[in-house]
């Protein structure tokens, strides 16, 4: 009998598959379950940009592209990079597109961090940096952010964090599950804090797209002395609704950006080619698609965080991103016991906030990719269950 | 005129003021305003529920008339089409670009029924020229609303 523990790697046997992969099952099995529980738009990949898609296939463009990715969706990346944060990046070396947000984000922090270097990340977040920077050796820190603080990251959270081992911060705003974003004012503090290290930035903006507060995302690249040491992560899954195209990219200084296409060449060859020839389609002409998206969840955001409100539930008003994260600490439970307990008696599926990370907890996520009649719904059912403990 | 509120109703005419207000961020009171002063004003025309009559076995059956119009000096074809309108057999009156003038949608109880309505109100009309019916067989889609199948969601039911 082969002993298994023995053959595979400590450090992945360590990883513990998240706590809350069983309550995804129960979730996954229920029948009748009103979800509130994705991280993926409700919006179907707007029509033309699957025609792009279909007609590559059509015209027979089945094979592997340059490692970087075409460099006609390069170019169309390092235009839309300009417009949108006014930093230029070369397509030539300084633009990799990957597979997914979530490919860029491994090899950016596998390029970066090696054996006991520390990464401080931003909490609560989405689930994939601590258990990459372990694979990659590296030594997680978690900087938990305050509901009182808007979540945002201030200065001296950052400040208390830093060690002489620290080597990346990674920030990931707008933010999931909070649905915070942090304003020029807020990144310029930041600025200043890492101006005379050396620790590099992974900026996760892959809900850059998705503001609402008239306040538009502003990239911690674009400010004086960062752009040479950040990693700007960006994708298509949110903008254009495009998650199951994995199409993603990383904007970065050519030093960083040709150490990540190297782990990128050899684990991934490159990304899928259909989804480029798409993607470009999506950076061309998909402007009015993203706008369309953004006025239908402002409405349901608004619709959501005021349902909540109503319930008697704290929750902090999300500025970007698609969930909402009220506190339910006035129930008396945890965040798990909320959450399993909900989806046991009203069947309704939200994600506990300590999927998110410790300082998560006391909260839970609910996503609005959802039609306005099922959000409503869902929070009548919410509205049941929270009465109903009260008795 | 608040187009906003406009794009809300035209999805889903029951939304509750109340509703309204969450979602546009204007208060309660400007929405009632907003939305009185729109249907004073004749911009709101009116509010109607999107129906699957095919599950009635009383289901009414519609068709589209192509209408071919002379059109008359001074007035062009706002005559005929005044005159086509008020038929209450007549549900839809479009003026069109192309190889006809007006589209007429003409709804009745039986196929017979519209045939006949056609046959012997619109076509001997004035200044009508040649009529060709089209009986809609099945409804997939009425004013963005599906009225085939239920919407299905391939999503998983939790992901981050």
């Amino acid at each position: 009998m082969i002993d298994y523990n023995k053959l595979l790697n400590p450090t992945v046997l360590e990883i513990k598959p998240s706590g809350i992969r069983k309550f995804f099952d129960i979730a996954a099995e229920m029948d009748d379950v009103i979800s509130l529980g994705v991280g993926e738009p409700d919006f179907q990949t707007p029509w033309h940009i699957r025609q792009a898609g279909i007609k590559s296939l059509q015209d027979g463009k089945t094979k592997y592209t340059s490692n970087w990715g075409l460099i006609e969706l390069r170019k169309a990346v390092a235009d839309y990079m300009k417009e949108q944060s006014g930093v230029s990046y070369d397509p030539q070396h300084e633009i990799l597109i990957s597979v997914g947000g979530s490919e860029a984000i491994d090899a950016a922090i596998r390029a970066i961090v090696g054996a006991g270097d520390e990464v401080l990340i931003v909490e609560p977040s989405f689930v994939c940096y601590g258990p990459i920077v372990r694979l990659a050796g590296g030594v997680p820190v978690a900087i938990p952010t305050k509901a009182e603080n808007r979540f945002r990251l201030t200065a001296e959270e950052l400040k208390a964090h830093i060690t002489d081992k620290t080597k990346l911060l990674v920030l990931p705003y707008p933010g999931n599950p909070t649905g915070a974003i942090m304003e020029r004012e807020d990144l310029e503090d930041i600025a200043e804090v890492l101006r005379d290290t050396s620790i590099a930035v992974i900026s996760d903006e892959i809900y850059s797209e998705l503001t609402y507060t008239g306040n538009r995302h502003c990239s911690i690249s674009s400010i004086d002395g960062m752009k040479e040491r950040t990693v700007v992560i960006n994708g298509f899954s949110k903008a254009y609704s495009m998650t199951g195209w994995r199409m993603g990219y990383a904007c970065g200084p050519e030093p960083i950006l040709s150490q990540m296409t190297k782990i990128h060449q050899f684990a991934i060859m490159s990304a899928p080619t259909t989804s480029q020839y798409a993607a470009i389609e999506a950076l061309k002409n998909g402007r009015n698609d993203i706008e369309k998206m953004v006025e239908e969840y402002d409405m349901r955001r608004r619709l959501m965080v005021n349902g909540f409100r109503n319930l008697g539930l704290d929750c902090f008003e999300p500025q970007g991103a698609f969930y909402a994260f009220p506190s339910i600490k006035s129930s008396g439970m945890s965040s798990e016991e909320f959450c399993e307990k909900l989806l046991y008696s009203k069947k309704v599926a939200i994600v506990p906030g300590n999927a998110f990370g410790e300082s998560g907890e006391g909260y839970v996520r609910a996503s609005y990719c959802y039609s306005v009649s099922h959000i409503k719904e869902a929070l009548r059912r919410i509205g049941e269950f929270l009465e109903d403990i009260k008795k | 005129m608040n187009v906003k509120l406009l794009k809300l109703l035209s999805k889903n005419a029951r939304y509750t003021v109340n509703e309204l207000s969450v979602m546009t961020g204007l208060s309660e009171e400007q929405v009632k305003a907003e939305v009185d002063e729109m249907e004073r004003d004749g911009l709101i025309r009116g509010y109607k529920a999107v129906i699957d009559w095919e599950r009635l076995d009383s289901a009414m059956v519609s068709a589209i008339i192509e209408l071919k119009v002379e059109p008359q000096p001074d007035v062009g074809f706002e005559q005929i089409a005044d005159e086509v309108k008020k038929y209450p057999e007549v549900e839809t009156v479009y003026l069109m670009s192309g190889g006809y003038d007006l589209c007429v949608i003409v709804k009745g109880k039986t196929f017979q029924e519209v045939a006949m309505f056609v046959a012997k109100q619109l076509a001997p009309m004035k200044y009508v020229v040649s009529t060709a019916t089209h009986f809609i067989l099945r409804r997939y889609k009425e004013l963005d609303i599906e009225l085939i199948g239920d919407e299905t969601d391939d999503r998983e039911k939790i992901s981050f």
